[in-house]
């Protein structure tokens, strides 16, 4: 009876997740759909708790430490979800997802130790058994170890990834490439296939040959497994490495696209649990996730009309940034600095203005500056909207999560085509922190890395300030002729600073 | 050779979900518009803590007196926890903002 209550626990729970993912790609439902996905895993977790079974039909016990472990978690991660900042929320959600990964990993270790901890169960199966259902039972075994070495590979590969990942966002790990990484890297991998391949013809070939002959080579699978064990950690230790290697050369900037694919991954992992334990909401839940997560990683991908493999390869992020650097000859180098004060005259008397928030924006964390500077320019009868390229930010919606935090009323947001149609009447364009979303070369330059991106056209406008911290290039790596552009004034700064600034400058005039 | 295609046959059904969910979790968010990305990922993010339920069950099944398969399974609850409640209450706070404006 219980049994089956658990069973439809796990269906629900199941559906719930479908239609949670279903309602969360909608900006309406987005809200109830992230609920009843919630409630679903509720349902899910509480099921498990009380109801399960094992094969033997008996409860789980360790209620103690599991109950313990559970409010913990609960309790860290409320506090750590609740407190941390909007700006910061992508590398919290990369840091969630390694916990993920961490937890496919650390269950792949128990149930190895598990399995090799107990050949008993083969030994009696020869006692007793004929040797079709033995060759059975070793199947299942090899089956069972097949999933184990792939959710352990896996898990620990997104573990590692997501926290060099939220490392890389908050700024504490910084870009790392060498020559022939990517070789390094693919060897890595060559290797961790090999070992986990060995292990499981290993291990196969033991059983194997111990249930061809007779009783006493049981002994030798005993042996096999220190030496499995061996092989193992190093399985868990290389995946662990290649994590680290795979997010190292990878920019900032491209993080959002590498923690989606780790999110995919991890739920991988998770639905590996699922064959484990025969539990089919863990595997509707994480084969969702990964394939969820892999279109989403596609579709953010396209968004910065991008590709996967260009992402992966890292041509933005490190290796190809030398060759793009050098300027055409003939072409303008002078750029032109505008002082606040200057800025912030021509900005209360202009009649339209936009402001291109970008990563800057969201690093210098100025989204609350922003609006005070939009609401002092409205006051003063200027019309101030918003262009939000697609990618700006951090994260593809990002931008549009931190204006609106700062209470931006929505209907000030354009997106990229209305803004566009707007720039060609607009007096002053105001870009903090961003870059290649208004590189002109998108548009006139085929050589260029980000040609065909589509861009804010903000050279459309009458006059350009841009503020960013200095003359370095944004992480595609590139030159921007914008700078350089007669029309264009550059003012340098953090853009808090420069924000807070020009509103004392304007509150005076 | 043998024994591993009965294994596949024996978890057939698992597999037919597999490539069912694949599918469907393709078809599902396929429309899904540009703003809504760092959400619904985060939310997918949350989903794939589902991998509790097996920590609970590693947890649930070890001897009180095997030391290694308690720590594993604790420490594995704990990471596990903070994935599903840090997941869900993240994704939460993004969709307050949303929503706030509408």
């Amino acid at each position: 009876m219980e049994t089956h209550i658990l069973t439809i626990c796990y269906l629900i729970a199941s559906v719930s997740f479908i239609l949670g993912l279903k309602m969360l790609s909608t900006p309406a439902t987005a809200k109830r759909g992230n609920r009843l996905a919630g409630l679903g895993m509720l349902l899910a977790i509480a099921g498990t708790i009380f109801l399960y079974k094992d094969e033997n039909g008996r409860h789980l016990h360790n209620f103690g430490l599991i109950i313990v472990a559970l409010a913990f978690g609960s309790v860290i991660g409320y506090m750590a979800a609740k407190k941390v900042k909007m700006t910061a929320m992508p590398e919290m959600v990369s840091l969630f997802n390694g916990m993920g990964g961490a937890c496919a990993a650390l269950i792949s270790i128990a149930e190895f130790n598990h399995l090799i901890q107990n050949p008993v169960n083969i030994g009696q199966m020869m006692n007793s058994i004929g040797f079709f259902v033995d060759d059975q039972s070793f199947g299942a075994d090899r089956g069972k170890l097949l999933i184990i070495l792939l959710g352990l590979i896996i898990g620990s590969v997104s573990f590692a990834g997501s926290v060099i990942a939220w490392g890389k966002l908050n700024g504490r790990i910084h870009d790392y490439a060498f020559k022939g990484q990517h070789v390094l890297n693919l060897a890595i991998l060559a290797l961790i296939i090999i070992l986990a391949g060995f292990l499981w013809a290993n291990v196969n070939g033991g059983v194997e040959f111990s249930a061809k002959t007779d009783f006493s080579h049981i002994r030798f699978s005993l042996d096999n497994g220190n030496q499995s064990r061996i092989l193992f950690y190093s399985i868990v230790a290389l995946a662990l490495l290649y994590g680290v290697l795979f997010v190292m050369p990878i920019g900032g900037a491209d993080m959002p696209v590498v923690i989606s694919l780790l999110n995919s991954f991890t739920g991988v992992a998770a639905a590996c649990g699922g064959f484990l334990y025969d539990n089919k909401a863990m595997l509707t839940g994480g084969i969702l996730v990964g394939a969820a997560g892999t279109l989403l990683t596609i579709l953010m991908c396209k968004a910065m009309n991008r590709s996967l493999k260009n992402v992966l390869i890292g041509s933005f992020g490190g290796g190809a940034a030398a060759p793009a650097t050098p300027g055409k000859p003939g072409e303008q180098t002078v750029y032109k600095e505008i002082t606040i004060s200057e800025a912030a005259i021509i900005m209360a008397y202009s009649n339209k203005l936009m402001i291109v928030p970008g990563y800057g924006l969201a690093v210098a964390q100025a989204q609350h500056a922003c609006h005070e500077l939009e609401r002092l320019l409205t006051d003063k009868g200027v019309e101030v909207k918003y262009a939000i390229h697609p990618v700006a930010g951090r994260m593809p919606g990002h931008m549009n999560v931190l204006l609106a935090e700062a209470d931006v009323s929505y209907d000030k947001l354009l997106e990229m085509e209305s803004a566009n149609e707007e720039f060609p009447t607009t007096d002053i364009v105001l870009v903090l922190g961003a870059n290649d979303v208004v590189n002109p070369a998108a548009k006139t330059d085929p050589s260029s890395p980000i040609y065909g991106m589509p861009i804010l056209e903000v050279e459309l406008a009458k006059t350009v300030i841009v503020n960013k911290r200095s003359m370095k290039p944004g992480y595609a790596g590139i030159e921007n002729q914008l700078f350089y552009k007669p029309k264009t004034s550059m003012l340098f700064g953090d853009a808090k600073d420069v924000l807070q600034q020009l509103i004392m400058v304007i509150k005076n005039l | 050779m043998e024994s591993f295609l009965n294994w596949i046959s024996v978890h057939q059904q698992m597999i037919y979900i597999v490539i069912l969910m694949i599918f469907l979790g393709i078809e599902v968010i396929g429309h899904v518009p540009s703003v809504l990305h760092t959400p619904l990922m985060s939310g997918a993010n949350a989903i794939h803590g589902v991998v509790l339920v097996g920590a609970i069950i590693v947890m649930g099944k070890a001897e009180s007196d095997n030391w290694l398969a308690l720590i594993l399974g604790f420490l594995a609850v704990v990471l596990g926890t903070l994935n599903v409640v840090g997941g869900f209450v993240v994704t939460d706070r993004m969709l307050e903002m949303f929503k706030k404006k509408k």
